[in-house]
């Protein structure tokens, strides 16, 4: 997959751009043709109710997954998390550790599926490669001076190459709050796309970019709709919501609102984008309640680790107990998950 | 959707709600002067479940007789007990029943989804919590009346004889009887033919809360039951919500006489989606104003009004909306639309909807396996709709919307106002100011703003027009039953 918009390059603007409510790809491309016309297309974009968000979040969080669709969800969950320690605190060690609870996060279990990806600092890129080894699991790092992103640009890129060349799959980007929330909208943008060509690799096989709101900072639902559409069209690979050092982090009317863009986005441009709500969840309940917005927003085909991701450090041991609770008929208790 | 799904493909296993909880008898009699009894005429009907058409209880048909007992009995109520009490005694009898309401609220919402057919996501989080909100609401009003009106001597009226349809039946209650007991009145209450359980439930509860007898009396029975209930002579107020044919019969069979009157009637309520609106949560909007209870809403949004500009993409969202819309077993804790209340409502939905068809109108509903028992209608829209059409004039009361468009604001007030009715219209907008000049030239008896089907107990609700007169709920719900010096 390309970014469907060139990128770079400040252009005179010429020519109207008011976003209708499913733009088409020239006026995507037009929109981000200088500072003035991509502020008029995110504020084209059609507004977010905040109590109607609100309400139609909490609806599908009343849906009933029982049974064999319970298994489902909890299975589909497992390999949905990008198992994260974001810690100044982290070890070779305790790096290591993730990456085998990553690959078998259930030892007593060998048909428990593995996770989607670790999730750690660009130090830790290395040690992380090594022990997940052909496994299949990706190593996900967070760059560009996380979790705050101030930094200057060659500072974010550097880090980012730092990321890359360690070898990680994937790359966690924060944005410029404080840009984005003075309205220098072009900036943001630039600076994804930059860090999009930061990901790249000689042979090809680039480092996909994951672009971080910190929506707890951005703080309204409006605010979401335009960077989600302000991100896709940079080129990201996926959304995600939070860093998970800041409250609150991810919450479903949020997600929706995420979930909603990348639908959209899609219709306009045929390109699929992921999303990943990161932080504060904690339990399958509330994991699954995720699964059913995915599923009655965005769609079935976005129910898959390739689409959809959870960043989560705890969750992943409820998952697992509700697992073992499904095939054995009885609660466990934490000590008969592994720690880390 | 537009593409193929190559997903997990996410079925929601059944999840149905268990009916141990309720305890359906296999006869019911009436219940007079806190006691049931069984029926003069010993006629009954039978009442069912109308996902399964299973027969679920015979139920006593009032007759006439049966009217002038339970009459006899809430008069005797109202000058022995109930019209002395003091206010903060009735209330704590209110407020009583609302916190058994509450406790037996898991019990009050399987039963009625049984009875009515309603999805239990429905009954479990909007009618029976708001049933019980109306009891607390107007439990807090009972020793409050002098603030209630402009005077410091309200009286109630006596004896109210109310009548309620089978869309809400418990909710429908709350709304008669809990103002009415707040004011000091006491009540003959006859529910619908099609869903007495819930009513009969309540009678149960108000025996449980040690309410005096002859307080509420409950008759079951169709028509001419609520004909007697309405004539019977020592009535003094005469409540209504149903159709506007019926309100009608009722407003003439009152003519002339004392009894004070109120009348919740039919609606045919313009939804107005204009170009700036939130349109995800319009599109809810529009899913939650039709579809909303199989539509069997009076107030329901049933006519779209769409701005010219943005149409087609508005159409296609709730197209995809309405994709996801699960229809079938209103016991499953997952259904949103449940099934039609009746055989004869069914028929009706249909022939409209026929006429709508004939009349030129384009149909469109969702792939939707509709179950073989029990009465199904898909959720369905027609577009291409004018003025004109019977679709767009005649209150459906199914899960049928007619879409129109309109250009400018004006125009989309003009729309909306062309109708005999008057009981609700919602509003879709960013703009602050537009909702506040749309607001006040709709000729409705509620208009919501950028949201529909709220309701809250504090909220005065009833229509303009052919939609009835009277309030129901907040203060002005009580002055249908109070009295005062001075009053017209």
């Amino acid at each position: 997959m390309r970014p469907i918009v060139p990128g770079g390059g400040l252009r005179t603007y010429a020519g109207s751009v008011t976003a209708t409510l499913t733009p088409d790809p020239t006026e995507l491309s037009e929109a981000t043709s200088s500072d003035s016309a991509l502020r008029r297309f995110l504020h084209g974009l059609p507004g977010v109710d905040q109590v109607g968000a609100e309400a139609r979040a909490a609806m599908l969080g009343t849906r009933s997954i029982k049974t064999t669709s319970k298994e489902l969800a909890l299975e589909l969950a497992i390999r949905m998390v990008d198992l994260t320690t974001l810690e100044g605190q982290d070890t070779p060690g305790k790096v290591r550790a993730l990456c085998s609870k990553a690959m078998r996060p259930d030892p007593t279990d060998p048909s428990c599926p593995p996770t989607a990806a670790v999730c750690v600092y660009p130090d830790m890129v290395g040690v992380a490669k090594e022990a997940l080894g052909g496994s299949g699991v990706h190593v996900a790092s967070v760059a560009t001076a996380f979790p705050s992103g101030r930094a200057a640009l060659d500072i974010k890129l550097a880090d980012t190459r730092d990321a890359v060349e360690a070898g990680a799959d994937e790359i966690d980007m924060v944005i410029d709050r404080g840009a984005f929330l003075a309205g220098r909208y072009l900036q943001v943008y630039e600076e994804i796309v930059a860090v999009r060509e930061a990901c790249a690799r000689e042979d090809g096989h680039g480092a996909h970019l994951k672009v971080i709101f910190e929506t707890g900072e951005l703080q309204t639902f409006d605010n979401i709709r335009r960077i989600s559409w302000l991100a896709m069209m940079a080129g990201a690979h996926f959304i995600k919501t939070s860093t998970g050092k800041v409250q609150p982090a991810a919450t479903m009317p949020g997600t929706l609102v995420m979930l909603e863009a990348v639908r959209d986005f899609r219709e306009a441009t045929g390109r699929m984008v992921g999303v990943k709500p990161a932080g504060g969840i904690r339990s399958a309940k509330e994991a699954i309640k995720y699964l059913v917005m995915v599923n009655e927003v965005a769609g079935t085909d976005w129910l898959d680790p390739d689409w959809f991701r959870f960043g989560a450090s705890t969750l992943l041991n409820d998952l697992l107990m509700q697992r073992m609770k499904m095939r054995t008929g009885r609660y466990s208790g934490p000590d008969y998950v592994t720690m880390d | 959707m537009t593409s193929t799904p190559t997903g997990t493909v996410f079925e929601y296993a059944p999840a149905p709600e268990s009916t141990a909880i309720v305890d359906i008898r296999s006869s019911y009699g009436l219940f007079v002067d806190g006691e049931f009894v069984d029926p003069t005429g010993g006629r009954s009907f039978k009442t069912v479940n109308p996902a399964t058409e299973e027969v679920l209880a015979e139920v006593a048909e009032a007759g006439e007789d049966d009217v002038d007992l339970a009459v006899r009995a809430a008069r005797r109520a109202y000058t022995r007990t109930w019209g002395r009490m003091s206010g903060r005694e009735r209330g704590k009898y209110l407020f009583r029943i609302a916190r058994l309401l509450q406790e037996r609220s898991r019990e009050l919402a399987v039963l009625e989804s049984i009875d009515n057919g309603k999805p239990i996501r429905e009954s479990r989080d909007f009618d029976v919590p708001q049933a019980a909100a109306h009891f607390f609401y107007y439990a807090g009003w009972a020793d409050k009346l002098r603030y209630a009106v402009p005077a410091a001597d309200p009286r109630p009226l006596g004896v109210a004889g109310q009548v309620i349809p089978w869309n809400f039946p418990l909710l429908m209650l709350a709304w008669k009887v809990a103002p009415a007991l707040a004011a000091g009145n006491t009540v003959v209450l006859k529910p619908a033919e099609t869903t007495p359980l819930s009513a009969l439930l309540f009678a149960e509860i108000c025996q449980q809360a040690d309410l005096p007898p002859g307080v509420v009396n409950i008759l079951t029975g169709a028509g001419e039951t609520g004909r007697a209930v309405v004539a019977h002579p020592d009535v003094d107020k005469v409540a209504f919500t149903g159709s506007t044919e019926v309100g009608k019969q009722i407003a003439r069979a009152v003519a002339g006489t004392r009894k004070k009157v109120t009348l919740e009637l039919g609606g045919k309520a313009a939804n107005i989606v204009f170009d700036d609106a939130p349109v995800d949560q319009a599109v809810e909007g529009i899913v939650n104003g039709i579809f909303f209870n199989q539509g069997h809403v009076c107030c329901a949004g049933s006519r779209l009004l769409v701005q010219e500009s943005v149409a087609d993409e508005v159409l296609e969202r709730l197209k995809r909306r309405m994709g996801t819309l699960r229809l079938g077993d209103p016991l499953d804790k997952n259904t949103d639309v449940g099934a039609i209340n009746s055989a004869e409502q069914l028929t009706r939905i249909k022939e409209l909807s026929d006429v709508g068809e004939q009349e030129g109108a384009g149909r469109w509903s969702p792939p939707c396996d509709l179950p073989t028992n029990g009465f199904w209608f898909p959720p369905t829209i027609f577009t291409g709709v004018s003025q004109a059409h019977r679709i767009a004039r005649e209150e459906i009361f199914g899960p049928v919307l007619s879409v129109l468009t309109f250009r400018t604001p004006a125009e989309a007030v003009e729309k909306a106002n062309n109708t005999p009715y008057g009981l609700s219209a919602g509003v879709w907008t960013d703009k602050g100011s537009r909702i506040l000049w749309a607001a006040d030239k709709l000729r409705a008896g509620v208009v919501w703003a950028n949201t529909f089907n709220k309701f809250d107990p504090t909220s005065p609700f009833g229509g303009y027009k052919e939609s009835g007169y009277g309030r129901e709920g907040g203060r002005h719900g009580l002055e249908g039953y109070l009295t005062w010096e001075g009053k017209a």
